[in-house]
């Protein structure tokens, strides 16, 4: 029988106990090779996808959803005791997707429905699929509503976190800035930033389109406590985010360093495959490179990992 | 010891204590809304001057002010409505409806956030402040933004009850509050609702559709100087142009068969629209359109003045009725 307590936060907000699982390195991997995968498929099946932003965040993803960071629960995606992920770089929609059905908020068969007609996975995230807080897609839109959200749950005096996924490219727009101005200022030490800085944007190299170094400077400039990773180290991500805040009474800005298009040989450290489709013969080569990196493609059809990891006795 | 008896919203009493600034009733009924609701925020733009020091006064923890950074105001209100609160955005409505129309369109329309965007400023009634503070579009980008219920109170007793009643909808809402006092058009009989409109005057010859503030008035006191040669003139103030009250209008159509709509605003896109748009689909009739001309203003002109000038005085109203009458009566 629980004993009674004063410390015992309130009803309903005890995080799933699952929260932690998939921790292991080797489960890491596998979860990022497989949303690796479904990728690949999603810009061979579908009309297209943007590739290079959704390779390059996978690592992140992966940290976020399966390494025990966000406190979610895919059976209620609304549990008010939720972390929020605000996913601000819409775009790479197939990442999230990929990631959010991995982890049971939709069954993954869904993914193939991927920009078909009556599918609920446009391009870019609509409002309504499960895990999704907030339709992204037009950049920039997505620090204001987390600091709106991490100044609403403050003055609840709820212990969930807001975790925002920005593009590099993203941050050319002012609605970043005035919105980090505001996270400061207001000491949202319950908001966590993370920058996928894979360096490329549509146009090309982001130093050469619209220069944002010295970027990590310009968080500190703006108030934020910044740490940088590479940022496909799932591991080393997984780390730093699970020490957030990284200081007391002010923001965390976890900067990636990444490689845009990661993971296959022909859509690495370049801009032409911000976006595209795959031809036949390109899905079948990058599920090949992504087979020599150990996942048996048969493994991908069965159930996602949530699914999986239910099923083990 | 007597207790003190509440004044009654729309009584001389009451408009004597909270005056005829629908800017400053509006900031009234937020502190009121707040008072009943712990839900209820005010969220600044740098403009908590304009009657926002006392939210701030009474409740500093629901009192943000986000500074001069009007994006991030309102994406700020919306992960505030997300976390189930009530904000109310005070600032300009052409900052919060032009400046940060995206965020207006997806975080607050898109996502039907709960949000109250109260809009100062609107029209032209910062008079000698020039075209940079006037603001003749935002009734236009309101409506058109799916489920952004458009408010224009036509003074400080429809502001007052067009506030909680907003506080009190599920849904985002745009209210057009305009800048300093102005005539009193409603006692404390007044009721109002979304959706809703009302009937100030009957009158079978042709009816006048106005919304906000002055044009209300001014509809009214046309009304009056058209009576006086022989011309029954009906108003109806059309406070909610979205969601429309579209029986209300064909039934004013039905009756008298012509309607003249009066707005400060650009006449593309706003009241006269609305009603156009309405009409067409129920009972088609000649709608002529008063309001801003489609041009910037080019010299610096008094409110009152430039009112004059856009035929939004009693007199041009009362003018256009005499021709749109004469154009389809004689």
């Amino acid at each position: 029988m629980a004993q009674p307590t004063t410390t015992a936060p309130p009803a309903g907000t005890d995080p799933p106990t699952e929260t932690a699982r998939h921790a292991d390195p080797a489960q890491l991997r596998e979860a990022a090779l497989r949303i690796r995968r479904h990728i690949v498929r999603l810009a061979a099946d579908s009309p297209g996808a943007h590739v290079g932003g959704s390779m390059s965040a996978t690592e992140i993803m992966t940290a976020l959803y399966f390494g025990g960071v966000l406190r979610v629960d895919p059976a209620a995606p609304g549990w008010p005791g939720r972390d929020y992920l605000i996913f601000s770089k819409g775009h790479s929609s197939a990442v999230l997707y990929a990631a959010l059905s991995e982890r049971g908020f939709f069954p993954v068969e869904e993914l193939a429905t991927y920009k078909q007609p009556g599918s609920r996975l446009p391009g870019h995230p609509s409002r309504d699929i499960p895990g999704v807080e907030l339709a992204t897609g037009s950049l920039g839109h997505g620090l204001p509503v987390a600091v709106g959200l991490a100044i609403g749950l403050r003055h609840d005096g709820a212990a969930n976190r807001v975790f925002a996924v920005l593009g590099d490219g993203e941050c050319q727009e002012g609605s970043v800035w005035e919105a980090a101005m505001a996270a400061a200022h207001y000491r949202l030490e319950n908001l966590v930033v993370i920058v996928d800085r894979n360096g490329f944007q549509e146009d090309g190299p982001t130093e050469e389109i619209m220069g944002l170094e010295p970027f990590a400077d310009k968080w500190r400039a703006f108030g934020w406590v910044v740490r940088e990773v590479d940022g496909h180290d799932v591991a080393a991500v997984g780390e730093a985010l699970h020490r957030v805040p990284f200081a007391a009474g002010r923001p965390s800005c976890l900067i990636a360093r990444t490689v845009k298009g990661h993971g296959l040989s022909f859509t690495s450290n370049t801009h032409t495959w911000h976006y595209g489709k795959f031809s036949q013969e390109q899905r079948a080569r990058a599920l090949a490179e992504l087979d020599d990196a150990g996942l048996d493609d048969a493994e991908l059809d069965k159930a996602g990992l949530a699914g999986a990891a239910e099923a083990r006795p | 010891m007597t207790a003190t008896i509440p004044a009654a919203p729309g009584s001389a009493a009451w408009i004597e204590r909270h005056g005829r600034s629908a800017v400053d009733t509006c900031r009234l009924a937020q502190l009121a809304a707040a008072d009943d609701d712990p839900r209820v925020f005010s969220l600044e733009g740098d403009l908590g001057d304009f009657g926002g020091l006392a939210f701030q006064q009474r409740y500093p923890e629901r009192f943000l002010d986000m500074g001069i950074a009007e994006a991030n105001l309102i994406g700020t209100a919306a992960g505030l409505a997300m976390r189930g609160k009530v904000p109310f955005v005070n600032t300009f409505g052409s900052f919060a409806l032009m400046r940060a129309c995206e965020q207006v369109r997806l975080e607050l329309a898109y996502h039907q956030s709960n949000v109250k965007i109260a809009g100062t400023f609107t029209g032209i009634a910062a008079g000698f402040s020039g075209p940079t503070h006037h603001c003749g579009e935002d009734l236009a980008i309101a409506r058109t933004l799916p489920g952004m219920v458009t408010l224009a109170p036509a003074d400080a007793v429809a502001a007052w009850h067009l506030t909680l009643a907003a506080a009190r909808w599920q849904g985002p809402v745009y209210l057009r509050l305009g800048v300093d006092a102005t005539p009193v058009v409603y006692d404390e009989t007044a009721t109002f609702r979304i959706g809703g409109s009302n009937v100030l005057r009957d009158g079978g010859d042709l009816t006048i559709v106005a919304a906000g503030l002055t044009s209300v008035a001014s509809a009214l006191a046309a009304a009056e100087l058209l009576a006086a040669t022989g011309v029954e003139a009906g108003v109806v103030d059309l406070y909610c142009l979205k969601p429309i009250d579209g029986e209300v209008l064909a039934e004013a159509a039905r009756r008298t068969g012509l309607i003249l709509t009066v707005e400060e605003h650009s006449t593309i896109g706003g009241l006269g629209s609305a009603v156009a748009d309405e009409l067409a689909g129920s009972h088609p009739v000649p709608v002529r359109m008063l309001g801003l001309p489609d041009e910037f203003a080019h010299d610096v002109c008094s409110y009152e003045d430039h009112l004059r000038r856009c035929g939004l005085d009693a007199a041009g109203i009362a003018a256009a009725a005499h021709e749109h009458l004469r154009r389809w009566r004689r």
